[in-house]
């Protein structure tokens, strides 16, 4: 009886110890988050990573091969063409995108009339759909139809049709511009959102202290938005580095391949070409540039410097 | 339309109307003894996932055929439908994860893909064949793996050239040309009226692919030889590459951007005087839904032919083809066998072939002589398009690697990279080997 009661006491407590430890109720708590990233992003982002050192197939799970499709890769000139591709459309569309969606931050931050609206106004391209804009554009761009190339030949400008999705180099522009459209407002209304939490009091005092706009800008503003502008472009660059549908719609990565980026020429080799090993392995290719660009950010925003404005 | 037994006896396996119109029995005496038949299974329902209709007819007719069939079984389905380019990557996903349609219209050689995955249905095939003259060749080759039916060539959907007679005569020539070196003739002719041909070199599925591999076969070039040894790097190839470069010239401008509605869009607003294309540009026309005058007379003045014929001396043409495949995950075999047995039956092919208007056409030779190809003569160059098409990779097997090299590209930018000058037509021919040599393994 005795023994019984010991035991009894004993589970009551390693139960109460369960679910009273503070260590424990945590576990408890962060479980569900976890099954969720576990089944919903690690076994995902894992298969991924497996099946690209596999010759998996459609309807073929494949066989174990190490590097030999990075060994294709490697001598693929296309696989090259779309890194370039795809470092060529991050790094212009981001900066076009900073700098334009800054731009309009600090236009939206003064006391215009129909400050609302035109706050509302500036959301629209980032809540249409991307397939919706993309088809926008497809028109704005089409080589027989374009209303750029119509409105300029009306106005005496130029004497034939611009070629904007067939020439190389036009292409290339013509994806960026779009993808700068689309992407401007999310820059824009975050770096909003940021300057609005600089206290007023410190633009004051340095106007008192003689500073003009520019040294405003430069001194006060710019400082303070940095936490912000480096949170928000990690996520720009992110989103830009694996766009996919303005491609897919505008051109499917064409002509001959100068605006294929990695995640397009991942879902034409792994899913319409039927090579899931390939196609993993491309997409695995872009996790090295992903990753830079988390870690820039990760260890930007540690940087107690950065946080209060300073350099290195 | 009210669906009577005696209907039902003539021209599906039967139904036995009398239990219930669940049971599936044998139809014409004289295939009696070798038609199967096929029982649904208690409580089945079907999914259909199709392309999206170019011709309304097409989906409407098939949706009252399909009403037939579960009026007569019980048997509800669901007919869904997708982008026509997105059918492939969704018919991959289905057979990988082993869950979605279970019925599905593939295209081209998507069947060879995951032939694993799909149910045998050569009982059927070999029972239709029999009974309808036979399958095509081109369609049976997409539809077959190692002797046995992985699906049922359903159609092929005819490419023909779409030109504008007024045009054509204007540019001094009373016929259209029936060769390669007359169709470069007249192309520089109509660039010099002002109303030039235009052929898509973009990353088109279906019309950047028709005319590469036109281009290609015409001049008696292949991608593989029949052991499946990449040859695309060779003499004939090299003419053909020539041969398109000298044709892009005289295109509008803009072509190596094309998608597929691209030439069509520019046909019908009267920008261009020649595109390739299935007989979809002309119904538009013809149907004019919006009765724009402007589309009327576009209509009246459109004339269709086979693309000429190259130094090989006959018609060689891709088309696309499409093939219906049972899922080998379906829980309901039979059912998707029955149902598509009184699909392919006299009654509803016929039906559904007249009422596609002459975009699909029969994959069975009993079906040639529906009236849809001589009741229009802008059907007729479309009427053989089963007969004479080559399945893609030819003459190479059909499989993971023809498969794949179509769906990268890699001929169309073969030409599209020689024709805009961003390689020679050696370099560009030298990349296409290397790229296809990728998928066939060298």
């Amino acid at each position: 009886m005795a023994s019984t009661t010991a035991s009894t006491k004993g589970t009551s407590s390693r139960l109460a110890g369960l679910t009273e430890s503070r260590g424990w109720l945590s576990a408890w708590f962060m479980l569900p988050a976890a099954a969720l990233l576990l089944v919903f992003l690690t076994y995902p982002l894992g298969l991924g990573v497996w099946l690209g050192f596999t010759d998996a197939r459609i309807g073929r799970p494949g066989i174990f091969i190490g590097l030999e499709n990075y060994e294709y890769l490697w001598d693929d000139s296309v696989f090259w063409l779309s890194v370039f591709n795809t470092l060529l459309y991050t790094t212009v569309a981001s900066i076009l995108k900073f700098v334009l969606g800054l731009w309009l931050a600090l236009i939206l931050n003064e006391n215009l009339p129909l400050k609302s609206f035109f706050r509302a106004i500036v959301l629209l391209p980032w809540v249409v759909p991307t397939v919706l804009s993309a088809i926008a554009f497809w028109w704005i761009f089409d080589s027989q139809f374009s209303i750029i190339s119509w409105a300029l030949i009306e106005m005496g400008i130029i004497d034939q049709r611009i070629n904007f999705l067939g020439d190389p180099t036009n292409a290339r522009a013509s994806v960026i511009a779009a993808n700068v459209w689309r992407g401007i407002p999310f820059v824009a209304i975050t770096l909003l959102a940021g300057l609005q939490t600089i206290p007023q009091s410190l633009y004051e005092a340095a106007t008192l202290d003689g500073a003009g706009r520019w040294q405003l800008f430069r001194y006060v503003t710019l400082p303070l938005l940095t936490p912000i502008i480096a949170i928000t472009m990690t996520f720009s660059v992110l989103f830009t580095f694996t766009d996919f549908q303005l491609i897919y719609v505008l051109t499917r990565g064409g002509p001959v391949n100068a605006t294929h980026l990695m995640a397009t020429l991942s879902f034409q080799r792994g899913i319409s070409g039927g090579q899931l090993g390939e196609g993993a392995a491309i997409a695995v290719a872009m996790i090295p540039f992903l990753l830079s660009a988390i870690l820039f950010s990760y260890f930007g925003l540690q940087r107690r410097k950065w946080q209060q404005g300073g350099g290195d | 339309m009210k669906f009577t037994r005696r209907d039902l006896m003539r021209t599906t396996a039967g139904l036995a109307a009398g239990v219930a119109g669940s049971r599936l029995i044998g139809a014409t005496p004289a295939f009696a003894q070798s038609e199967p038949t096929y029982t649904p299974e208690a409580g089945a329902t079907l999914r259909v996932l199709r392309w999206s209709p170019f011709v309304q007819g097409d989906e409407d007719a098939w949706i009252a055929n399909t009403k037939k069939f579960t009026d007569a079984t019980g048997v509800q389905v669901r007919i869904d439908k997708e982008s026509w380019e997105d059918i492939r990557p969704k018919a991959a996903v289905a057979a990988n994860v082993g869950s979605g349609p279970d019925i599905m219209w593939v295209w081209f050689d998507d069947a060879h893909q995951y032939p694993d995955k799909l149910h045998d249905v050569t009982e059927l095939a070999d029972y239709l064949g029999n009974k309808y003259g036979g399958w095509y060749d081109g369609g049976k080759d997409y539809a077959t793996k190692d002797g046995k039916f992985i699906g049922l060539p359903l159609a092929a959907i005819g490419n023909a050239i779409v030109y504008r007679d007024s045009w054509v005569k204007q540019a001094g020539f009373s016929e259209f040309p029936k060769d390669t070196a007359g169709f470069l003739e007249l192309c520089k002719a109509l660039q010099k009226t002002g109303h030039p041909a235009g052929f898509t070199h973009g990353h088109g599925v279906g019309d950047g692919n028709n005319y590469a591999h036109w281009l290609l076969w015409s001049h008696g070039g292949r991608m593989v030889d029949d052991s499946g040894t990449v040859v695309i790097n060779s003499p004939e190839t090299l003419k053909s590459i020539q041969y398109a470069q000298e044709l892009y010239k005289t295109f509008i401008p803009g072509t190596e951007s094309w998608l597929d509605v691209n030439n069509n869009r520019a046909f019908l607003a009267g920008e261009l005087s020649v595109i390739a294309n299935g007989i979809s540009a002309y119904r538009t026309a013809q149907i004019n839904r919006d009765n724009d005058p402007k589309l009327t007379e576009i209509a009246k003045d459109i004339r269709t032919t086979n693309l000429p014929i190259g130094p090989v001396g006959k018609s060689v043409e891709l088309h696309q083809t499409t093939t219906a495949v049972v899922f080998d995950y379906t829980p309901y075999p039979n059912a998707a066998k029955a149902y598509l047995k009184f699909m392919f039956e006299q009654e509803q092919m016929a039906n559904w072939i007249e009422k596609s208007l002459g975009y699909c056409c029969q994959s069975l030779k009993a079906f040639a002589d529906n009236p849809v190809w001589t009741s229009d003569p802008i059907a007729a160059p479309y009427s053989k398009a089963s007969e004479t098409l080559r399945p893609n990779g030819y003459s190479g097997p059909l499989g993971y690697a023809s498969a794949a090299t179509m769906a990268d590209y890699v001929l169309v930018d073969m030409y599209a990279r020689a024709v805009t000058g961003q390689a020679t037509p050696e370099d560009a021919m030298a990349e296409a080997e290397k790229r296809a040599n990728r998928y066939y393994r060298v």
